[in-house]
């Protein structure tokens, strides 16, 4: 006889899942500051001198999402005033130990980046008086003098950290990947595809909120959208998203097709629990319309306006694409008991600490800084060199 | 003091200093330099090797009370905890034991009773007693002749030899002692719950009151004493074995060397001290 069991989950999860709408933020938030890193690395690095008008943004976008990174994972912890032991005191059998020293890094080298970056301007800027130009001072370090050789050992340093940055951008997050795919317990996260799979949907979402503030503060500055600019970021979603979309799938269909002892609960989780935020708005809404759209978008017969109207779409589809797929896989993955016989009620908490009014605070505060940093730095000059 | 501050009439070790100065040049006393280093390096090195080995040994030499009360010799002692499923009458007094002895809030659990029931259609319903003694109300009455059989069994942290909490744990906070117990550090947790996550079995939870992990300690405040943890002592019908499994002659060692013992979820390679007697293949 073969016994079918029914719904059962283990006691320690009737109280619901341990990580909350906090990390699902925390992976969202450090992709975009992934992708949109790799923007401005394919201008620096990979000589696509099409991207020069969002090139300097980028970073200012990037530096602005990782200043924030780790807000959503202090709200989350249960002993906040510890958190500084995962640097104090790592374990390092831990893929989670590693992530102090990483985002530091990180960190660091975005903010050096864009001094670098900004240097001339910040120079011109500090040469006056008064509370502004004092800004300046500071932001200069105190080196007020360029020479050409000067430039010169700036741009090489700018090109060394781009070279560097690409492939810490990729640790950064696919370490988080990593964080899920290491867990053998969870067969929904259990993949060494969750660090390629995150790491394309990173950049994804990356180039995806780049298109969308581009085009918007084009509109508020009254300035014309650079077509090949666009053009080029959307034929680069498109790849990514084919790229992103493709691992996501194989592994859902290695799955179904080893349908190994755990497929029976996975299959629920996808079809019933999943269903809305998984087949829905992962598969089709956040996928497979902006493929198309992106797509007819990037087709050089397509007029500009069209290619701004569809690029618009599809990068809002795709933000929220990479958002439900945080979702499902945190979310998801926890809401599989590991009696894997039953279902871990989820139910979202709007007010708490961890609640999403606060997510949603916290997520606007790296716009807040962008806007800050776009106010004192000229982030729309295009380089010099290339024009 | 000099080296050539010498009592006695002859000063030796001016001789002996002057004397290779003569005939040995530069090159040499460099390489000269150099042997000395590795030499005393290498016995440094091995001398800073040897001193954990000696003190391990001595360590292992010590006497030791086990859980039965007896003093052992000669051997590091390992606790291990073994269920047997067919003693278990689903009274819950185990959890009502654990909750009181380690102060366990409300809806969080340290163990707990599951209780498996076989209908002659195939089904299996499997539910668990969280609210304490005889405490499984939720099923429906059933009929006997509907059921081919129907059996408890209690959970507990399997206090993994190779652990995926401790593995986790951003900070160490989760650490396993000499006795081979796995414990949480509440001092250092940074409450992250990472190790909630990791642990296949369900027995770690965020505790409410701690605001840290937690988990079965096997009341490891007791075993230190030679007592036994308190869902064991409570146990009315010695479901609950708890032990030193290096003592042969311990009276879990015994039961594990007569009887076919089973763990959780061996697929996953944690290797479990907590073991199993009359598992089916639906109990995960």
């Amino acid at each position: 006889m073969i016994h079918q069991a029914a719904e059962f989950i283990f006691p320690n999860d009737m109280s619901g899942v341990a990580w909350t709408v906090m990390i699902v933020l925390y992976p969202y938030i450090t992709g975009l500051v992934a992708g949109a890193f790799v923007v401005a690395a394919l201008y620096h690095v990979f000589g696509r001198k099409e991207l020069a008008p969002v090139a300097r943004f980028a970073l200012a976008a990037s530096f602005s999402f990782c200043a924030f990174a780790t807000l959503p994972l202090l709200l989350h912890l249960h002993q906040p005033q510890r958190a500084f032991f995962i640097m104090f005191m790592p374990n390092f059998t831990s893929a989670m130990a590693g992530f102090g020293f990483i985002y530091s890094f990180y960190l660091t080298l975005l903010a050096v980046e864009i001094l670098l970056v900004f240097r001339t301007d910040i120079v011109a800027m500090a040469a006056g008086t008064g509370i502004k130009s004092l800004l300046y001072k500071v932001l200069s370090l105190g080196v007020l003098r360029e020479t050409a050789k000067s430039k010169q050992i700036d741009a090489k340093w700018i090109h060394a950290l781009s070279v560097i940055g690409i492939p810490a951008a990729c640790v950064l997050h696919g370490y988080v990947g990593f964080i899920f795919g290491g867990i053998k317990a969870n067969p929904w996260w259990s993949t060494a595809l969750m660090p390629v799979i995150f790491l394309a949907s990173a950049i994804v979402s990356g180039i995806a909120m780049l298109i969308v503030l581009y085009v918007v503060y084009s509109k508020v500055r009254g300035v014309k959208v650079d077509d090949e600019c666009l053009r080029s970021m959307m034929k680069t979603l498109w790849l990514f998203l084919i790229l992103a979309v493709t691992l996501e799938s194989l592994e859902l269909l290695n799955m179904a097709y080893e349908a190994g002892e755990e497929w029976h609960i996975l299959s629920r989780l996808v079809t019933e629990k999943l269903r809305f935020t998984f087949l829905y708005v992962q598969l089709i809404i956040g996928s497979a319309i902006p493929f198309v759209l992106l797509l007819i978008g990037w087709m050089k017969k397509t007029s500009p306006r069209t290619r701004i109207t569809l690029g618009t779409i599809s990068g809002l589809l795709v933000l929220v694409q990479v958002l439900a797929m945080r979702f499902n896989v945190v979310i998801g993955g926890q809401m599989l008991s590991k009696s894997f016989r039953g279902f871990v009620q989820y139910v979202p908490e709007w007010y708490g600490r961890e609640g999403i009014l606060v997510a949603m605070g916290v997520f606007t505060l790296p716009f807040i800084l962008l806007i800050a940093v776009t106010q004192i730095l000229p982030v729309w000059k295009i380089d010099a060199h290339d024009h | 003091m000099s080296c050539c501050d010498n009592k006695g009439g002859k000063d030796t070790c001016c001789e002996t200093k002057e004397a290779p100065a003569g005939f040995m040049d530069a090159n040499e006393s460099r390489r000269e330099f150099i042997w000395d280093a590795v030499k005393n390096f290498t016995f440094g090195a091995l001398t800073l090797t040897a001193i954990p080995i000696f003190v391990e040994k001595a360590d292992a030499e010590e006497v030791h009370t086990n859980s039965d009360g007896k003093e052992v010799k000669g051997h590091t002692v390992l606790f291990g905890y073994l269920v047997d499923t067919t003693k278990c009458i689903g009274c819950g007094g185990c959890m009502l034991a654990c909750k009181k002895e380690n102060d366990v809030p409300d809806g969080e659990f340290r163990t707990w009773v599951e209780r498996y029931v076989y209908y002659k259609d195939g089904s299996v319903r499997v539910d668990a007693n969280t609210k304490g003694t005889f405490a499984f109300t939720e099923l429906p009455p059933i009929d006997p002749k509907e059921v081919d059989k129907a059996f408890f069994v209690p959970k507990l942290c399997n206090h993994c030899l190779d652990t995926p909490c401790i593995q986790v744990c951003p900070v160490g906070a989760s650490y396993k002692t000499k006795e081979g117990v796995v414990l949480v550090d509440y001092e250092q947790c940074i409450g992250c719950a990472y190790c909630v996550q990791a642990c296949p079995f369900g027995t770690r939870f965020i505790n409410t009151k701690t605001n840290t992990a937690d988990k079965c300690t096997w009341c490891y405040h007791r075993i230190q004493h030679g007592e036994k943890p308190a869902c064991v002592d409570v146990c009315p019908t010695g479901t609950r074995t708890f032990g030193d499994i290096n003592d042969p002659e311990s009276e879990i060692s015994k039961t594990l060397a007569a009887n076919r013992i089973d763990v959780l979820k061996s697929y996953l390679g944690t290797r479990p001290k907590t073991r199993y007697i009359g598992l089916t293949a639906e109990v995960v």
